[in-house]
């Protein structure tokens, strides 16, 4: 097929629409190239906690107070060491200057300690303005208030753990039932909505706004607590305004635990991300999948989507491929092998099934490393270390070599790695 | 501590529990003690077809008679453990169409209902059968849920007086000159430490321990021999075939499929093995059954598997045969006297057969107890239903009582058989816990109120976590329901285990989307709670002072 007949569409093309890809995208567009954003599905941020983890434990299962301090320790071939730390300053301006002030921790380099929905503390190098007052390093009174018919969040059980994990201030937890008619169990989005428009509810004593009612049910429970923690489903637009609301309302400091999916705070993050795509320029093609590529001379000259059965291309002189791990389907498996579906990357793994798993669920598991291998200048790699291709650069979930899982540092890595991926793809593409 | 009774019976499983409901059924004082929890042994892990008999027409005529028997009988008695799917036995291309009218004859001699289906007419019947089935027999096979079965036997007994010891490990049996007079038990308590033992003194004692059943015996020095022969099961997450799925040939691996509520179960193998505690699970079995049964379902390849389990069959044979391939030792079951056969008075074991002909195995001991015994009262087994079975109408009546949407109401009630009344009958809110199988709070607190803290064991009962997520989104909440009632310590250790069976089941089954969702898992659990690590962090205390004190600018 003659590639010289096909315009171009853009300097450079990113594949997936991640944390990572999104983070390239804007990379390169600051780098002065234009910029094809193509994304299949919702990214997982989706279902991600919303926290932005750099590095939370050395491989050694230590907790880390310092994540900078600790990547000076860890192995040559870790990420981190290869694309060095100056990428992970880089990322994380983005990452600031992206989400403003909805997000803290950027006034110091240590982590942050933060409550989690499963009673135990995290540490994390980012976290939204709406969970800043859970701190756990924090001393001051908690009362965490849950919902009868949420059950992924039980506040007594919660308040019992945290303090057997040595949480400094004293805590304790009520169950009460949410205001309204939305069940927080099935209608999750209606209840945070009447949040943010402050819907009207009917309560024994007449109808009233629903930020009230809440006030209301949660305030006979306060006694000496100076912060109160609830689920994270504090609205989804106006957030900020009704923690303000129930801070007001309460006296006291409100503050969310992130949850699981589907997350709301990661939803808020999405949408801070799409705003910044959009102000950078970035043209963006979401809800069709990546299927094929041109190749010549070891560089990939265009990528097609499957739009309904027929094949669209976009050519482009960079490429990046964003489009996460396991669970955002940038790796694919079957019985035998595994593989990364959209140009064919080698992915090493053992060819035995029995090794891509260990006995013990609760350590690191080698199917939790598997992705592609890159140099250091993030090209995907073949089995003898050469680069696939010349102009295709890898990010995010798609690498391998550690278990994030484990080591807390899933969003860093993406974040460090869209923007060093991104940045050299938009200097190439010039 | 030590007690009396007159019947001690030893294991849990579906014979354990079938005798102990017929002997307390019948006046007799019975004792039942069970190392894990019920179900522990093969019971939990089999593959649910209640046997029309069509499997062994050709090969072993008497057991397919007692099948078709027990079959008739268990759709009467336990109609809510039972789904008659119905079953058939399907002929490839050369497939021997001899074989084939010898399993029609043979089922008629055997009082077997059947159809003959032309392969047109078998995949009207089921249209995912592959194309070039050439033909088909019908014959009344039906899923069975074990756990339940088990369970109501268990109840049963209970209610007629027994008492049910679970985690009581037989350690030893008394011995008085030549004769058996009870056993010495350690209990297990709830957080798995061992308490001091019990000993029971019993007039006689069954030993009921299917695979085990060799080690009891050579606690007297009698010797059994039992050939244990482990069998693998591989779970789809879709209910793929409405009906069960043999394959019409004279013996094989991997030939049957069984739906099973929304699921299907791919089964078996079948490997001899030395130790029925220590099970090598290997990843060739489960792999070539699903080729196999490819062939004759060809959506199975590539479909998505949720987990794959093994369980070992209590294989008996007579001392003087000496059969080399598992699959030609005989599926019957055994009553062995040791009076008689080894001059050791007090001991009866039971060996072999299968859970379809568990209550006829239980009735035959029974009968043979009671005459040493001297005791005289008849089987009643067959003709009064299990607990829970009763009165249809109650299900009408629950949905609409208790506002529930039906799927969960008739899920509900299938579980909990007559139970589902006073379960559901609560004034709170009754949110469901596990959505997959659709599994309520009240649910599964009253599984806890029978089962301590043992979250497995309300797994077993409830199917929670059970379903597409593997517990992924529900595990944590199963665990915080015991919480206020125990301590943060055992929350958390509960929920370890369900958390490490779980991962048991699945890992062999780990590529395509079961391994995406193996990832999701991790993310939330060891990356969104932090779950994996605060275990050794509490251990230490943290150094709170060295991290993020806060920032103004929030307030
Ligand atoms: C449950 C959960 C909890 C998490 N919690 C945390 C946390 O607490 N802290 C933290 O730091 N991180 C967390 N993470 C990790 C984090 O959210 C991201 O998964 C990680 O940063 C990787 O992002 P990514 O952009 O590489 O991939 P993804 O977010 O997976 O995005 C990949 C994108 O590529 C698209 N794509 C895939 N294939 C194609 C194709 N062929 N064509 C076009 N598009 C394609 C997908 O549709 C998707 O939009 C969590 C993740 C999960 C799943
Ligand atoms: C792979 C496979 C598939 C099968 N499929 C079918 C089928 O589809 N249909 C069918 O009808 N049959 C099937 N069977 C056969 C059927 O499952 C068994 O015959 C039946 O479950 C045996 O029950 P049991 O009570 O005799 O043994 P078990 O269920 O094994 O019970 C014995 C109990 O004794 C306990 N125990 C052991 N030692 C001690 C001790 N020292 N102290 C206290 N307790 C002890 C064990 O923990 C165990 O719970 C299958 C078997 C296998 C292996």
């Amino acid at each position: 097929m003659g590639a010289m007949t096909v315009a171009i569409d853009a300097d450079v093309c990113v594949i997936g629409g991640g944390l990572a890809g999104m983070t390239s995208a804007i990379a390169a567009a600051e780098a002065g190239a234009s910029v094809r954003l193509l994304s299949h599905k919702k990214s997982t941020l989706r279902q991600a906690s919303g926290l932005i983890d750099l590095l939370g434990y050395t491989p050694a299962g230590e907790i880390v107070a310092d994540p900078f301090d600790a990547m000076a320790t860890l192995p040559d071939h870790h990420l981190y060491q290869r694309i060095g730390e100056q990428a992970v300053h880089d990322g994380f301006d983005l990452f600031d200057a992206v989400v403003g002030e909805s997000y803290s921790g950027d006034h110091t380099a240590a982590n942050a300690l933060v409550p989690t929905y499963g009673g135990r503390i995290k540490p994390t190098a980012r976290y939204p303005t709406m969970t800043a007052a859970g701190l756990a390093s924090d001393r001051s009174p908690v009362l965490f208030v849950g919902f009868e018919r949420l059950t992924a969040f039980d506040a007594p059980y919660v308040s019992a753990s945290l303090s057997s994990d040595g949480m400094p201030a004293p805590t304790r937890g009520v169950t009460i039932s949410a205001p309204g008619s939305h069940r927080p169990d099935t209608r999750l989005h209606r209840l945070v909505h009447a949040l943010d428009v402050n819907e009207s509810v009917s309560t024994s004593t007449g109808s009233q706004p629903i930020r009230d009612a809440l006030a209301r049910r949660i305030e006979p429970h306060l006694e000496s607590a100076q912060r109160v923690g609830l689920p994270a489903l504090l609205g989804l637009e106006n957030a900020p305004d009704v923690r303000r609301d129930l801070e007001r309302l309460l006296g006291v400091d409100v503050f969310e635990l992130p949850m699981g999916p589907p997350s709301i705070p990661g939803q808020r993050l999405e949408h801070q991300y799409l705003d910044a795509l959009d102000d950078a320029g970035v043209f963006r093609t979401t809800g069709n999948p990546v299927v094929a590529f041109d190749a010549d001379a070891g560089r990939i000259q265009r990528v097609y989507i499957d739009r309904n059965g027929s094949r669209v291309p976009y050519t482009a002189s960079q490429f990046v491929l964003a489009t996460g791990g396991l669970v955002g389907k940038g790796l694919a498996s079957d019985r035998t092998a595994l593989s990364e579906p959209v140009f064919g990357c080698h992915v090493p793994h053992p060819a035995d099934r029995a090794e891509w798993y260990g006995d013990d669920p609760h350590t690191d598991q080698p199917f939790a490393r598997f992705g592609v291998a890159v140099d250091r200048s993030l090209k995907p790699c073949d089995d003898s270390e050469t680069p696939e291709y010349d102009n295709l650069r890898a990010a995010g979930g798609v690498l391998g070599g550690t278990d994030v899982t484990m080591e807390l540092s899933a969003s860093g890595r993406s974040l460090a790695s869209g923007v060093r991926a991104g940045r050299l793809a938009g200097e190439r593409s010039n | 501590m030590d007690t009396k009774t007159e019947v001690l019976v030893i294991g849990g499983g579906s014979t354990g529990c079938g005798i102990a409901r017929d002997l307390a059924m019948r006046g007799v004082a019975v004792t039942l003690v069970e190392r894990g929890t019920l179900t522990d042994g093969t019971t939990g892990r089999m593959h649910g077809l209640l046997h029309s008999g069509g499997r062994y027409a050709v090969s072993d005529q008497e057991s397919a008679a007692e099948c078709i028997t027990e079959n008739r009988i268990l759709r009467e008695i336990a109609h809510h453990c039972v789904e008659p799917t119905g079953g058939l036995f399907v002929s490839k291309p050369g497939d021997s169409e001899e074989y084939f009218e010898r399993k029609l004859s043979g089922c008629a001699a055997c009082d077997i209902p059947t159809e003959r289906l032309s392969g047109e007419q078998a995949r009207a019947v089921e249209p995912y059968l592959a194309h070039d089935v050439e033909r088909a027999i019908r014959v009344p096979d039906a899923a069975i849920d074990p756990f339940r079965l088990c369970v109501a036997n268990a109840a049963a007994a209970r209610e007629h007086g027994a008492r049910i010891e679970t985690h009581a490990e037989v350690t030893d049996l008394l011995l008085d000159g030549d004769r058996v007079v009870g056993v010495e038990l350690a209990h297990e308590n709830d957080t798995g430490q061992s308490v001091p033992t019990e000993r029971i003194e019993a007039e006689h004692v069954v030993n009921a321990t299917g695979a085990w059943a060799g080690q009891i015996g050579a606690m007297a020095g009698v010797d059994i021999a039992v050939r244990p022969s482990k069998g693998a099961m591989t779970v789809m997450n879709c209910r793929q075939v409405d009906t069960v799925i043999n394959r019409c040939r004279p013996k094989g691996d991997a030939d049957i499929i069984v739906p099973h509520e929304t699921a299907c179960i791919l089964g078996t193998t079948d490997v001899e093995v030395d130790d029925p505690d220590d099970v090598p699970e290997s990843q060739w079995e489960v792999e070539s059954m699903i080729e196999t049964l490819s062939e004759l379902v060809p959506i199975l390849d590539g479909a998505r598997t949720l987990r794959s389990f093994w369980g070992v069959r209590p294989l008996y044979e007579p001392p003087e045969t000496k059969t080399s391939d598992p699959t030609d030792i005989t599926r019957q079951f055994f009553l062995l006297d040791h009076a008689d056969r080894d001059g050791l008075a007090g001991l009866t074991s039971i060996v072999g057969g299968k859970l379809t002909t568990y209550r006829l195995m239980a009735e035959r001991i029974s009968d043979h107890i009671c005459e040493r015994l001297g005791v005289d009262a008849v089987c009643r087994t067959a003709d009064v239903a299990l607990p829970g079975s009763d009165n249809p109408m109650r299900l009408e009546d629950a949905m609409a009582s208790f506002d529930l949407r039906s799927p969960i109401a008739r899920r509900s009630i299938q579980r909990l058989g007559s139970r589902s009344s006073s379960v559901l009958s609560i004034d709170e809110p009754n949110p469901v816990i596990c959505s997959c199988e659709a599994v309520t709070r009240a649910e599964v607190e009253d599984a806890l109120s029978e089962v301590g803290t043992d979250l497995n064991a309300v797994r077993i009962r409830t199917r929670a976590s059970m379903g597409n997520c593997q517990g992924c989104f529900c595990a944590h909440r199963m665990a915080a329901l015991l919480h206020p009632d125990h301590t943060v310590e055992t929350v958390r250790s509960s929920l370890d285990a369900l958390y490490e069976e779980r991962w048991r089941g699945q890992r062999h089954a780990l590529w395509g989307e079961q391994l995406s969702q193996a990832m999701l898992t991790r993310f939330l659990h060891a990356t969104t709670m932090n779950r994996a690590h605060s275990q050794t962090a509490s251990s230490e205390s943290i150094a709170f002072e060295r991290f993020d004190g806060g920032d103004d600018r929030g307030d």
